[in-house]
């Protein structure tokens, strides 16, 4: 594998935020994901659920609930009042219209996606229309005190059930009045507590399902306004519910953690009475989980602790693949770490400020494995707060270290930094290039003379930084074919010579930096790229996919690299296929023009392009096996990857120099750590 | 006459009550195996009506015949299946199937099959699952040949294969897979769950369950999770769900009739009740005493049983209340205290629960009590070390229990001596003397002087210890005023030879010689003066065992080396009388006749020597009495002797002899032959109160009583005119209803005055005799096992005083004095 002086960072204090509703795309393949920060993410089904969009949070702008409606268009609605239309092209908000009720709690769309019904803090439904270009208040349905905490419309858009504190309502869309109101805490009998309907969905078949705040979950016949079925699954709140298209199943998060799913199970074998039945248990998180949602072929669950959690359901898949992987996401699926190389400097994103970090030093040399003493300290240089509301997209540090620049959903901003000795100044660049904002990645070339911005439409703007503190803008590149779609990835090559872009449309595009025109695309793969990078000494732009696949593109040539061809030939190892979280990262080694290193959350890999590939049968992370081997055996038993898993989760790794690389982690139990006290459980045997 | 039958070893009680699950009868009698037998108790009363014998080997499964709920199919390792009428104990059928029964089912669905899980031939550990066809042809030993295979791979444990709703179909377990059979569709489904060992102890499946009316199956699993599969139709759209509070294996599942709910029971010795199939509502009945093995429903639903790993079936209301418990011998990991019998119930006293000392009565198969002796919390931990019981002794009389009490441990144990007191008050023996540290080292014996004749005072306890003395225990006046007792122990002689350690003590029978074994060396000493008198040693070998010889053979001393040397020396010539080179294990002299039976274990199997110490040739031998190791034996006093042809085995008529195996069974020798032992004690049908009760019989009921009574009154006022002059009837008839005693007291006195004595006893003779045979029937009810008998004859013995005449012919009298044995304990219920 080689060996490497390594920097094990764990200062990087990110603490993602919590998930607070979900929703998928009807009949579609996306997930929408917003986070207690207000950020919203989409999640790609068909590009093994890939992090494909992020709209960056906002301070006044909480979201608390998402809903698609009219085909693929988001909507949010959060306790400002408004309800919010995202620009899924240009990753920003794209209108917001003021809901006129107070704080709203809820929203959901008919099943057509023409109509949104909100729930308002005053108690009253009211519903929109979604015209073209934006939504039209149609009507308020009958108010009644309470905050309606969820909705739900019948699947033939005819009434609305609408669930409150105590009890929960169902509302006649045409006539807008309300045609039944059942109690729910009628069970409830010592010690009358309110009782929180949390959410709420309607069945087609007339049944209403509720989950509150006593651990229950109840299925209602709407009509005769009797409790059908109840099951206590939790001496906590269930918080949320989803149902399955075919309203066969359902699954229900708890405030303990716990997700479980209720299946519409037939009594008898052939018989036609069905009845719910409470079938698996999932203790996947820790805090309570705020949001659930039910995909054809897996459960999906998002908590506090900001993990997205992805259980497919083994039933529905055909074969065991990466499909049927547990997946969980805690991390974002891009980089919030940029590394100045030659001034070995770290640059830490967070939402609304950056911390430029100097890395230690030691003089020491050791064995495998030891843990060298410090001559200097790892060193926080600069902490950078960015003004206002907005969270920041992206940024960047350059590699001497004497540049950095990040950009909000409204500003984009440079600073010169000057090192004296041991103080740093900081400088603001004045009179930037006024660009198409926001700016969605940030790139220095590698002798730190221009920026590349990626902007909207596909485009890239090229910056020319000048000495002492300025810069002016060059050029912008735009797609030949043009592109609705921002551009997300940079990568340029240490020569100085290319540019690849890749936008939301997963196109990529290879830019000549020394004649300013375009070089070529990428023959266009259909998955999502993670990661892509040129090698510093042959040109080779390395690119992985969300579906873990790996290619290698031959710029000056314009074709896959015969390495390129040979693992598609070949196919890459199951094991690897199967991994769940996409590689976030690629870099190279100097030294070794064969190695591309890459990770991703759980694992750092040196692949060895000299070596063969593993086959299905080989075992794939087999380091720590070769070192039990004698070298005779262990030279038969090499092949290309080079996996170790001792980092985790690692956030972001590069090579500083030819033998020292940086490893950022970022410990789940830190973040833990961060987090309020879960619901205090008794645990046997504790 | 017929050849003397030859000795049997029998099992004799104390099986395991957990062979099979238990079953609950239409008219609440319980069902269950008890080793080779069924045992038939009442649920309302807990007695045990009847023992139905004829399995030559363990019996493996009771099923009710689901077509005549009066009948009962029982199975067994020697591969035949039996039908019982059991309300009679009379075997109807009998069907040979040839290979090993494991475990038995009944459908109500199959019309003339039943099934069996049997071993498959050829292969070793495969079992498979067959229905057997029962052929109707007359006579009672039949043959059932007619096997089909219905599953393979099933697991032998009868826990593990359940028929589901209305027997559609059948779903057995085995490791970590579940496999599911339609009969209808003659489709088999299989799931596995993963078998991968986490943390809490691995996935295994233990036991299964079906629910009676829905498509759900209950598994239990080793790591105490309870799986609730439903949808198992569809190979691959079956889903389950967990239910989980038992920390450790879950032993048992059983749902109820409506299938509402679930009981499930393990380890922890808790009885849950889960409600609807739900995670969050559960029931608990905690502190069952030990881990339950098998859980049964009634039919009704008004009962459940539990059959526990200690012997113990506890009864269990249908609220979850405990109702009764059948205690039968708990077998303790290990027998430190051996076998000794109890002087005063005759019953046998042995290890039980930890630290406790249970008292058996072999009639009846029962725990009489248990004694808790460590008194303290045991605590459920592996590797912990807890107080038990390793030694105890009873005086002859049975009026003082010594118990030795240790807590293992490896550099100095933790002793304690106890003394124990038998009040007649309670009952029960009370503490009265606690000796800490009685000895340095480990208690190797102990025995109290047994002087039937003396005094009190002249009690003496000898206890024998690893600390290379043996310690003398006398009572004395207890001196402090404020003390509770009037006397205490403590120690009045230490002796030691030689610096050896003491390893077996014993006295003679007069109490006049005490012999202590030091390693090789018997010493011999005067109880009174305590001085040695002399030393016997056959070297080489330490002395395992000794005892002295009774009665005619008083003057010889018997002792046991582990060189394998039974070795006789004569007390008054001080010289050895003979040896004979064998193995003993066990020697064990018999308190009533001068017989000394050992028990040598030589090449994998037991034999048993009966000897009289004055001469050297054993009076019987019984070669390869069984294939385990004997590690008890001891002599159990018949009530009275029993006649026994053979010279041979004259030894066992004042005694019989019991031994336990190092498996833990009980057994004995017994004299008569097979069929004899299981001709049921009494043939009649004993119809039981607890039948339910309707408003039509409770009314038809009180009109028969009524009629009795009226019938007691005519037969009293005929004989008035008859015997006016009986002192007890006109006692009876003069004194006022409330100060009379109760009339069960009073019966026998009066059936006794209806009778004309032949030879015109004056009447104090007649009341004493019939005072005299009162006790006698006493006596004999503590033996008679079928007490309930009696409503059957109650009507018998009315029609007989109605009838009754002057003139009693001798076989009515014979009668009479059969119906007087009776408990008339009835007739106060009135």
């Amino acid at each position: 594998m080689g060996e490497f002086e390594v920097h094990r960072v764990r200062f990087f204090g990110l603490v993602p935020a919590g998930v607070r509703c979900l929703a998928c795309q009807p009949r579609g393949g996306r997930l929408a994901l917003a986070r207690t920060d207000g950020a919203v993410e989409v999640y790609n089904f068909a590009a093994n659920y890939f992090q494909e969009k992020v709209i960056p949070g906002h301070e006044t702008r909480s979201v608390e609930a998402l809903c698609w409606a009219a085909g693929d268009r988001l909507f949010g609605a959060g306790l400002s009042g408004e309800i919010t239309e995202y620009d899924l092209a240009l990753l920003c908000v794209a209108r917001s219209v003021d809901g006129c009720g107070g704080p709203i709690w809820s929203m959901a769309a008919n099943s057509s996606g023409t109509q949104l019904a909100i729930g308002c803090e005053d108690g009253s439904v009211k519903l929109f229309q979604v015209v073209p270009g934006g939504i039209q208040f149609e009507r308020n349905l009958d108010r009644r005190k309470g905050r309606i905490l969820c909705l739900s419309w019948h699947p033939s858009d005819t009434h609305i059930a609408a669930g409150s504190i105590d009890f929960l309502r169902v509302f006649d869309v045409c006539s807008g009045q309300t045609v039944q109101r059942i109690m729910v805490n009628y069970h409830v009998l010592k010690v009358r507590r309110e009782c929180i309907v949390w959410s709420i969905a309607f069945l087609s078949s007339g049944t209403v399902i509720t989950s509150d705040s006593f651990g229950r979950v109840q299925f209602w016949d709407w009509q005769r306004g009797t409790l059908m079925e109840s099951h206590t699954v939790s001496t906590s709140a269930v918080l949320s519910l989803a149902v399955s298209e075919k309203e066969d199943s359902i699954i229900v998060g708890t405030s303990t953690g716990a997700t479980y799913q209720f299946q519409l199970l037939p009594v008898k074998m052939g018989s036609l009475e069905k009845r719910w039945v409470r079938t698996k248990p999932f203790q996947h998180h820790t805090h309570d989980v705020r949001a659930v949602a039910h995909s054809s072929t897996a459960l999906i669950s998002g908590g506090l602790d900001a993990q997205l959690v992805i259980r497919p359901l083994m039933e529905k898949m055909q074969k065991k693949g990466y499909d049927a992987a547990l997946r969980k996401f805690t991390f974002p699926h891009r980089r919030l770490v940029s590394c100045a190389r030659k001034a070995r400097l770290l640059l830490f994103q967070f939402s609304q400020h950056l911390e430029l970090w100097r890395l230690g030093s030691t003089d020491e040399t050791g064995k495998d494995g030891e843990v060298l003493p410090l001559c200097r300290m790892p060193e926080h240089l600069v902490q950078l707060k960015s003004k206002g509301p907005e969270h920041i997209y992206c940024s960047c540090v350059s590699p001497c270290g004497s540049w950095v620049a990040y950009s909000t959903a409204s500003r984009f901003h440079l600073y010169r930094v000057q090192y004296e000795g041991d103080g740093v100044s900081i400088k603001k660049v004045p009179k930037v290039p006024k660009l198409l904002l926001p700016a969605y990645q940030l790139q220095f070339s590698s002798d730190s003379g221009s920026l590349f911005v990626a902007s909207a439409r596909g485009s890239v703007h090229v910056l020319q930084l000048l000495e002492p503190g300025g810069c002016k803008h060059l050029h912008t590149f735009r797609p030949p074919s043009g592109s609705p779609e921002a551009v997300y990835l940079l990568a340029s090559s240490a020569d100085g010579h290319w540019l690849a872009a890749v936008g939301g449309d997963w196109a990529i595009h290879i830019y000549d930096l020394k004649c300013f025109k375009h070089h070529c695309t990428v023959p266009t793969y259909s998955c999502a790229v993670t990661a892509l990078a040129i090698h510093p000494i042959t040109n080779n732009l390395v690119i992985a996919y969300s579906d873990q696949q790996l290619f290698e593109f031959s710029i000056p040539e314009k074709q896959y690299t015969a390495w390129s061809r040979m693992v598609q030939n070949c196919g890459l190892h199951r094991v690897w296929l199967e991994r769940d979280s996409p590689i976030t990262h690629i870099t190279f080694n100097p030294k070794n023009p064969s190695h591309i290193l890459l990770h991703d959350i759980y694992m750092f890999c040196v692949l060895d392009k000299s070596l063969p590939l593993p086959d299905n049968s080989a075992l794939l992370m087999n380091q720590s096996t070769l070192k039990q081997l004698p070298e005779t055996a262990r030279q038969r038993q090499l092949h290309a990857f080079k996996i170790c898993k001792k980092f985790q989760p690692l956030l972001f790794a590069d090579l500083l120099d030819e033998n020292c690389l940086v490893m950022v982690e970022r410990p789940i139990m830190d973040i833990k750590t961060q987090l309020p006290l879960p619901i205090q459980q008794k645990k046997f045997g504790t | 006459m017929v050849a003397p039958a030859t000795l049997r070893v029998v099992r004799c009680g104390g099986s395991t009550l957990h062979g099979a699950r238990a079953v609950f009868s239409a008219d609440s009698y319980l069902l269950c195996a008890a080793g080779d037998f069924v045992k038939m108790y009442s649920v309302a009363t807990e007695e045990t009506l009847r023992v139905m014998g004829g399995h030559a080997d363990l019996v493996t499964g009771v099923q009710l015949n689901p077509h005549n709920h009066m009948q009962l199919y029982s199975s067994s390792l020697d591969g035949s299946i039996k039908l019982w009428d059991f309300m009679d104990g009379i075997p109807i059928k009998t069907f040979t199937v040839g290979s090993k029964l494991l475990a038995l089912y009944a459908l109500a669905s199959s019309e003339d099959s039943v099934f069996v899980v049997i071993p498959k031939s050829g292969e070793r550990d495969t079992f498979q699952l067959v229905s057997v066809k029962l052929t109707k042809a007359a006579g009672q030993d039949l043959e059932a040949k007619e096997l089909s295979v219905v599953l393979d791979g099933v697991d032998a444990s009868p826990k593990r294969l359940a028929f589901g709703r209305e027997g559609e179909y059948v779903a057995s377990v085995k490791e970590v897979n579940l496999q599911v059979f339609f009969f209808k569709r003659k489709q088999l489904n299989r799931f596995s769950v993963s078998a991968i060992k986490t943390k809490s102890g691995n996935n295994h499946f233990t036991c299964i369950a079906c629910h009676p009316t829905e498509d759900c199956i209950a598994t239990g699993h080793a790591d105490g999770k309870i799986r609730l599969w439903r949808n198992f139709y569809h190979k691959k759209d079956y889903t389950f769900s967990t239910l989980h509070w038992h920390h450790d294996t879950v032993m048992d599942l059983a749902f109820s009739m409506e299938g509402t709910s679930l009981l499930s029971g393990g380890v922890e010795s808790v009885l849950v009740l889960w409600h609807n199939e739900s995670d969050c509502q559960k029931d608990f009945l905690p502190r069952l005493g030990s881990a339950i093995e098998y859980i049964s429903m009634s039919s009704d639903g008004a009962l459940c049983c539990t059959l526990h790993t200690d012997n113990r079936i506890t009864i269990i209301n249908s609220n979850l209340r405990f109702s009764k418990s059948i205690q039968g011998l708990i077998k303790s990991t290990d027998v430190k205290t051996g076998l000794v019998v109890d002087p005063r119930t005759k019953a046998l006293v042995l290890n039980g629960e930890p630290g406790h000392l249970q008292f058996y009565c072999l009639q009846s198969d029962q725990q009489l009590f248990s004694l808790d002796i460590v008194q303290r919390q045991y605590i459920h931990q592996a590797g912990l070390n807890q107080a038990d019981l390793v030694k105890v002794a009873f005086s002859a009389q049975g009026k003082w229990l010594a118990t030795v009490e240790e807590r293992e441990e490896v550099t100095d144990p933790e002793l304690q001596l106890k003394l124990w007191f038998f009040d007649e008050e309670t009952q029960s023996f009370k503490l009265n003397t606690r000796i800490n540290m009685p000895h340095e080292d480990h208690i190797t014996d102990m025995c109290f002087r047994e002087m039937d004749e003396l005094e009190d005072d002249s009690l003496i306890l000898v206890t024998a210890g690893r600390d290379c003395v043996f310690k003398v225990w006398v009572m004395v006046e207890d001196t402090d005023p404020e003390a509770q007792q009037s006397v205490s122990w403590s120690c009045d002689f230490v002796g030691s030879y030689h610096n050896y350690q003491a390893t077996n003590c014993c006295f003679s029978e007069d109490g006049s010689l005490l012999a202590v074994s030091f390693e090789e060396t018997v010493t011999v000493w005067d109880s009174v003066t305590w001085d040695l008198k002399c030393t016997f040693c056959h070297p080489p070998g330490k002395i395992r065992n000794i005892c002295f010889g009774r009665l005619t053979c008083s003057k010889y001393l018997i002792g046991a080396t582990d060189y394998g040397f039974l070795c006789c020396w004569n007390l008054l010539s001080c010289a050895l009388e003979w040896s004979a080179h064998l193995n003993v294990l066990v020697l064990q002299p018999d308190p009533l006749s001068e017989h000394i039976a050992a028990v040598s274990w030589l090449s994998k199997e037991s034999s048993l020597f009966v000897f009289k110490p004055n001469e050297p040739r054993p009076i019987y031998i019984q070669r390869n009495l069984c294939k385990e190791k004997i590690q008890l034996a001891a002599f159990v006093p018949r009530d009275e002797p029993e006649t026994i042809g053979s010279e041979k085995y004259h030894w066992l008529r004042r005694s019989q002899l019991f031994f336990l195996t190092d498996t833990q069974e009980l057994m004995t020798l017994s004299t008569k032959s097979l069929e004899e032992r299981l001709t049921p004690s009494s043939k009649q049908l004993a119809v039981e109160e607890s039948l339910p009760v309707t408003p039509f019989s409770l009314l038809l009921g009180k009109h028969r009583r009524q009629q009795s009574h009226e019938d007691i009154d005519l037969g009293k006022l005929v004989h008035n005119k008859h015997k006016q002059d009986s002192p007890a009837v006109k006692e009876l008839l003069h004194t006022p209803a409330h100060v009379l005693p109760s009339a069960s007291f009073l019966c026998p006195i009066f059936i006794n005055s209806l009778l004309i004595s032949k030879e015109n006893k004056s009447a104090e003779e007649v009341a004493d005799e019939v005072e005299m045979e009162s006790e006698k029937t006493e006596d004999d009810s503590d033996e008679e096992r079928g007490v309930t008998e009696m409503e059957q004859e109650d009507t018998s013995a009315m029609e007989l005083l109605g009838e009754m005449t002057c003139k009693l012919s001798k076989s009515q009298e014979k009668e009479l004095r059969k119906i007087r044995k009776m408990d008339y304990s009835w007739i106060s219920a009135f």
